[in-house]
């Protein structure tokens, strides 16, 4: 098991538009990205995100060893509930993640 | 007319973001067929859209926007701005006319002006509505009419159609409302014929200016269009675009990193092939565009939800930052019982736990001991009135609310006399929708000024 701040280079979040956040993993060599695109679950992601497994995208990219996964904002940005107008902080929800 | 090669060069990410202007000098003596720079997006969040307003002042916009002016006069060539004003609805069009126009009297310049609006009323998209002509795209909220009639601006993204027909007016200075990203700098190679799906591609990757590159600072870069690719080039010294850093702009706010929707169809840049080019440069080749129909244009629009005032209160004693959870229950009930029967009762309060919690809320996996907690105390009503009386209708709870009945009168600490702060009106954004259209040429209309 490692936790995947261990095994990237830097992990940002932001929004794709009002209605949807991105999130991208750029991990530090190929053996980090093939050995987390392995062992990430897409499961325990929408765990943390407190989101429905079919509502997350994820794009596995080899050649930038990075993996995307994408999904569409529970309060819209800017909305009255919305706590992170660009969706900046979902990122520290993966540093922690243990693969 | 047409050209085998068209050169654009893009200043920065946006106006109102730093440039290093020696690059853009460097940019100039390139001999580029087009300036063009975007003004804004949603990103800033609904409050420009909702009120027409810029996220930039007057007086900065104004000196960012007068250097690029000189440069423009310099090439002789058009300056082409997207998104005006940051929100890109018709004040915030005329809001930069008439900085462009104070510029030009001041250098007595003269120059031909022309603007591209692309608000739409509410009661045109409604009528597209009941028509069947809006649809959603993934992700999209629920739309009625109530929540349409509601919208104070309502604006449509222009494509390539409807920024070169305001290219070919040969005006010097075209100041376009809402425009994507990418169709400022895709419309004048796509005109003279060069390779379409390149010319999408490489407006996305330089839509951000030099973010594509290793000194996202440094703002300008050189696109070059021809019939089979493009060819990025940073304008900065020391500063280079590789394969890595211009592919991964693909990522950058975007859902999905290869396939791009724009007005009329969609980039495919599954198959592009990204190149080390000469010292600094990225050759990319490869990329796939494929019409749709019907045609269609992306809407966006805010609607006034309520007006909101903010309070804060810092909580310093351990006793009641260990029992932050049950004292925010208490404000509430407290909050809720003195609003009952009264004209306040529909006003929405939240109390966010800034130090705590405030940023992820029920996502936060993280509980560790703080020595001090702000509450954040947000009301939110349907009028700015109200949502002040019930801030200071809860002012003396913020500030000596005890946890229990026999204890001291506590105090906590207000940061500010009064500790109530008018927010103003609040906005939410809801269309993530596309409004089918039969004329993409002739869907707005362009206006002349001269100087």
């Amino acid at each position: 098991m490692k936790t995947l701040s261990k095994i990237t280079k830097y992990i940002r979040s932001k929004n794709a538009g009002p209605f949807w956040v991105t999130v991208d993993l750029f991990f530090k060599d190929k053996d980090s990205f093939f050995y987390a695109c392995k062992n990430i679950s897409n499961e325990e992601v929408s765990n943390i995100l407190k989101i429905k497994r079919n509502h997350l995208k994820r794009f596995d990219i080899e050649n930038l060893k990075v993996i995307k996964f994408s999904f569409p904002r529970k309060n819209i940005q800017g909305s009255r509930l919305d706590r992170d107008m660009h969706g900046a902080s979902f990122a520290i929800l993966f540093e922690k993640l243990s693969v | 007319m047409n050209k085998k090669t068209i050169k654009v060069l893009v200043p920065a990410g946006a106006l109102g973001i730093p440039f290093d202007k020696n690059a853009l000098i460097n940019g100039i003596k390139q001999k580029p067929d087009l300036i063009a720079i975007d003004g804004g997006s949603t990103d800033s969040g609904p409050y420009y859209l909702g009120s027409g307003e810029s996220k930039y002042s007057y007086s900065a916009t104004k000196r960012d926007w007068s250097i690029l002016m000189e440069m423009r006069a310099k090439a002789k060539v058009p300056l082409l701005i997207g998104t005006a004003g940051t929100c890109g609805t018709k004040t915030s069009v005329e809001w930069m006319l008439k900085i462009t126009k104070e510029i030009a009297k001041e250098n007595k310049e003269k120059i031909k002006i022309v603007t591209l609006k692309t608000d739409l009323s509410n009661k045109f998209v409604l009528e597209k509505y009941k028509t069947g002509k809006i649809k959603p795209l993934e992700g999209a909220p629920k739309i009625n009419e109530d929540i349409i009639n509601n919208c104070t601006n309502i604006v449509a993204l222009a494509g390539v159609e409807q920024i070169q027909k305001a290219i070919n007016t040969n005006a010097d200075i075209i100041i376009a409302g809402r425009s994507t990203d990418t169709a400022i700098i895709a419309s004048l190679p796509i005109y003279h014929g060069l390779n379409i799906a390149s010319a999408w591609h490489g407006a996305k990757i330089a839509e951000c200016g030099a973010l594509a590159t290793n000194n996202p600072n440094s703002g300008v870069v050189l696109l070059e269009f021809d019939h089979n690719g493009f060819t990025i080039t940073p304008m900065c010294k020391n500063t280079k675009a590789t394969p890595q850093t211009v592919f991964a702009h693909m990522l950058y706010e975007n859902a999905d990193p290869y396939i791009l929707l724009e007005p009329g169809g969609y980039l495919d840049v599954s198959n592009a092939k990204y190149k080390k080019h000469k010292k600094n440069s990225v050759r990319v080749e490869g990329s796939k565009w494929y019409n749709k129909k019907p045609y269609t244009l992306k809407i966006e629009g805010a609607r006034l939800v309520g007006f909101q005032t903010m309070s804060i209160v810092l909580i310093r004693d351990p006793k009641y930052i260990e029992s932050i959870d049950k004292w925010i229950d208490k404000l509430k009930n407290s909050f809720y019982r003195k609003i009952k029967n009264s004209i306040l009762v529909d006003v929405q309060l939240e109390l966010r736990k800034i130090g705590k919690d405030a940023t992820l809320g029920n996502l936060e996996p993280i509980s560790i001991d703080i020595n001090e907690v702000a509450v954040m105390a947000i009301f939110t009503a349907n009028s700015q009135e109200k949502a002040n009386d019930s801030a200071k209708l809860l002012n003396p709870d913020l500030l000596h609310l005890a946890l229990t009945k026999n204890e001291p009168m506590p105090t906590f600490a207000f940061p500010f006399s009064p500790p109530e702060i008018d927010k103003g009106p609040l906005f939410e954004f809801c269309f993530h929708h596309v409004i089918e259209i039969d004329d993409p040429k002739d869907f707005f209309q362009l206006q002349f000024h001269k100087i």
